[in-house]
């Protein structure tokens, strides 16, 4: 820091929001969820000026690693444009005014709700999300004292009888989003409710991952590299979403997770990739899906 | 044709705008002034005060009415404030047999040493709405007793502990620690102090619910109204640099003793127990639900069999933030398009399953 930014009045909130003891405390927590991957670290999360439910933990994480030179990406459902995104983006041009941006390759950190970007993430860069329930074991044991004990002990099998009985029952694992993964042979994890299309993504993942679920006051991570494996059986083994013979309208990619979108009354619909700038980036290099303009143009 | 969505900021920019006009209502109608709230409408104040945890009217005011009279989302405004504010140490306890009374009644006794002092209250008026209320006609003036200045006002618990009756303070901490979950991840089992901070602060509706239910059998506790009292008391602070207790100021504070019947147990001798409730402001409806709800969190150690909602603490303590309630119950305005793609997804393949096996079995019924 040079004199010249040195101001005689304080300003109202430090940079980033949360006081730097605040912040050291949060990067603790982060530190030890690091050393013990997939392992919940209690800490003392702060109010924010938002809502609990609504990014809270994301947010405290994301303002503690944040440094100046940052260059932050914030999504929902995929896109960078939803209204809570908007919302985070807002508060952090507020209180940090550090660059931001909507192109994945670009972003050092990205906070996301429910999804992973498809496009593959490096090294250089930090995920953020936002768990709502970081507890993997919460709908079936809800006592939190219980399910500690049950970590503790690597005590999964409630797990295996849960998946089991879907199978049993439905004919398949009845989980789409929040789907139980290992980690490293010894944590079960939420990887928070991003559909199970996304697992996958974050095995091996070169980006470091950090969660944060504010009200709940739990911080957990995976380092870059890690094992994460989805929970399953060897005769009913994992699978992802699929959307046969689909393409996205707008770029025309295929094996993306897309957005189903109804057009009228009658049952007619699209689907549209649900990673925008993926999307976007796509159309800028010439890809066009049928309800594209250009499409049209082309096929004249 | 699909309309890529796009906008998100100027729409939230826009309902904001709307929003505020919203909150000013008819332009010709005077705006709300603080002063009008602290001094009209103290309940919300008091409120406001105690579940967000922060003793300070103008700014519950300033809350308030920011808030369009939304007290939930009041408290939420004061908490969020609260968090950034510096924080230079914890007061000496207050001492309430020191108060400054200006209510004090009990239903354990007829009369007692200091008095039956009704104070102002609702209570024993008839709950009609009072057409003739005139806002701008000078309120009449209470008859005022000799002003002498009341003797002391000792506790109706320390009369009966006295005697050995009533189950004596808890022991203080040895080293004067006092739990603080506004700085520390709450984790189970809670003891007694973090309970009652997390009572302090938790939903008034939450806790009378809470409360009524142990009156009507889920782990009733027999309880007596031992005391309740309101007033000011004076707020200390040991000072390391000067060595002494410098009194910083005077809060308004509306404490609670129930006196439950107990009949003993191996743990404990048959004497009365006790649920307690303080709470900020004026709030005899907090403050007793804060009790009741207290003493039945005690099960375990009075020895007592745990049978109800109001006695499992993972269960209270976790849910009565209303702060936490509402943004996690209102989240679900939250776009959740990606995961209900996903459900969708599942949903129709199972539900084709299942039509593909009726159809296979009309079948095979037919052929048989």
């Amino acid at each position: 820091m040079s004199l010249d930014t040195l101001s005689a009045t304080a300003p109202a909130y430090n940079f980033a929001y949360l006081d730097e003891q605040t912040k050291r405390m949060i990067r603790r927590a982060i530190l030890k969820g690091i050393a013990i991957p997939g392992y919940q670290v209690p800490f003392a999360a702060r109010e924010m000026p938002m809502p609990y439910g609504w990014g809270t933990g994301g947010v405290q994480v994301t303002a503690a690693i944040l440094g100046p030179d940052d260059v932050l990406k914030v999504i929902d459902q995929g896109s960078d444009d939803t209204t809570n995104a908007v919302a985070i983006r807002n508060f952090f041009a507020r209180t940090a005014g550090v660059a931001m941006t909507a192109a994945t390759a670009e972003a050092s950190i990205i906070q996301t709700r429910h999804r992973i970007p498809e496009e593959a993430l490096t090294e250089n860069q930090v995920l953020v999300f936002q768990v709502p329930i970081p507890e993997p074991l919460r709908y079936l044991e809800p006592r939190e004292t219980e399910t500690r004990k049950m970590h503790a002990l690597s005590e999964y099998g409630l797990m295996h009888v849960k998946l089991y009985e879907d199978i049993a029952r439905h004919g398949h694992i009845a989980t789409t989003y929040a789907y139980p993964v290992m980690v490293e042979g010894r944590y079960v994890m939420d990887p928070s409710p991003t559909p199970k299309f996304d697992n996958p993504k974050m095995h091996k993942m070169a980006a470091l991952q950090l969660f944060g679920a504010g009200r709940e006051k739990r911080i957990y991570a995976l380092p870059p590299y890690t094992d994460v494996v989805s929970l399953d059986f060897e005769d009913h083994p994992f699978s992802v979403q699929e959307w046969p013979d689909t393409e996205c309208a707008m770029c025309g990619a295929e094996n993306v997770y897309f957005d189903e979108v109804i057009l009228d009354d009658k049952g007619s619909r699209m689907f549209v990739c649900s990673d925008s700038d993926y999307c976007e980036t796509r159309q800028a290099e010439g890809h066009f899906g049928p309800q594209h303009a250009e499409y049209k143009e082309r096929l004249k | 044709m699909y309309v890529a969505v796009k906008g998100g900021e100027k729409a939230i920019r826009n309902a904001h705008k709307l929003f505020a006009s919203k909150r000013r209502g008819k332009a010709n109608v005077p705006g709300l002034t603080i002063e009008q709230i602290t001094e009209q409408l103290s309940f919300a104040i008091d409120r406001v005060m105690g579940e967000g945890s922060l003793f300070d009217r103008g700014l519950a005011a300033m809350a308030i009415r920011q808030a369009q009279g939304d007290m939930i989302e009041a408290i939420f405004l004061v908490r969020a404030y609260r968090t950034t504010l510096p924080r230079f140490g914890y007061s000496i306890p207050v001492e309430t047999a020191r108060m400054h009374v200006e209510r004090r009644i009990s239903a354990a006794y007829k009369d007692l040493p200091g008095g039956q002092l009704l104070g102002p209250t609702f209570d024993y008026s008839q709950r009609l709405i009072d057409f003739e209320l005139d806002p701008e006609a000078p309120a009449p003036t209470p008859d005022q007793s000799e002003t002498v200045e009341a003797g002391p006002m000792p506790r109706v618990t320390d009369l009966l502990g006295a005697d050995g009756m009533m189950e004596p303070d808890p022991e203080d901490h040895p080293e004067g620690l006092i739990g603080d979950l506004t700085r520390d991840p709450l984790s189970f089992p809670a003891d007694r102090d973090l309970r009652l901070q997390n009572l302090a602060r938790g939903d008034e509706g939450f806790l009378l619910a809470l409360a009524y239910s142990t009156q009507r059998g889920y782990a009733r506790t027999h309880p007596f109204a031992g005391e309740i009292r309101m007033g000011d008391v004076d707020v200390s602070f040991f000072a390391e640099e000067v060595g002494f207790e410098i009194p910083i100021g005077r809060i308004t504070l509306t404490e609670c003793q129930m006196i439950n019947q107990f009949k003993g147990s191996a743990k404990a001798p048959p004497q009365f127990t006790r649920g307690y409730g303080l709470v900020f402001g004026h709030s005899e409806r907090k403050a007793m639900s804060m009790a009741l709800v207290d003493r039945a969190l005690r099960w375990k150690e009075l020895g007592e069999e745990q049978t109800a909602p109001a006695q499992d603490e993972e269960f209270v303590m976790s849910h009565s933030d209303n702060i936490q309630a509402s943004g996690f119950v209102e989240h679900l305005k939250l776009p959740h398009y990606v995961d209900f793609q996903a459900e969708l997804d599942l949903i129709r393949m199972m539900h084709k399953e299942s039509a593909d096996r009726d159809t296979d079995t009309a079948q095979q019924e037919a052929a048989e």
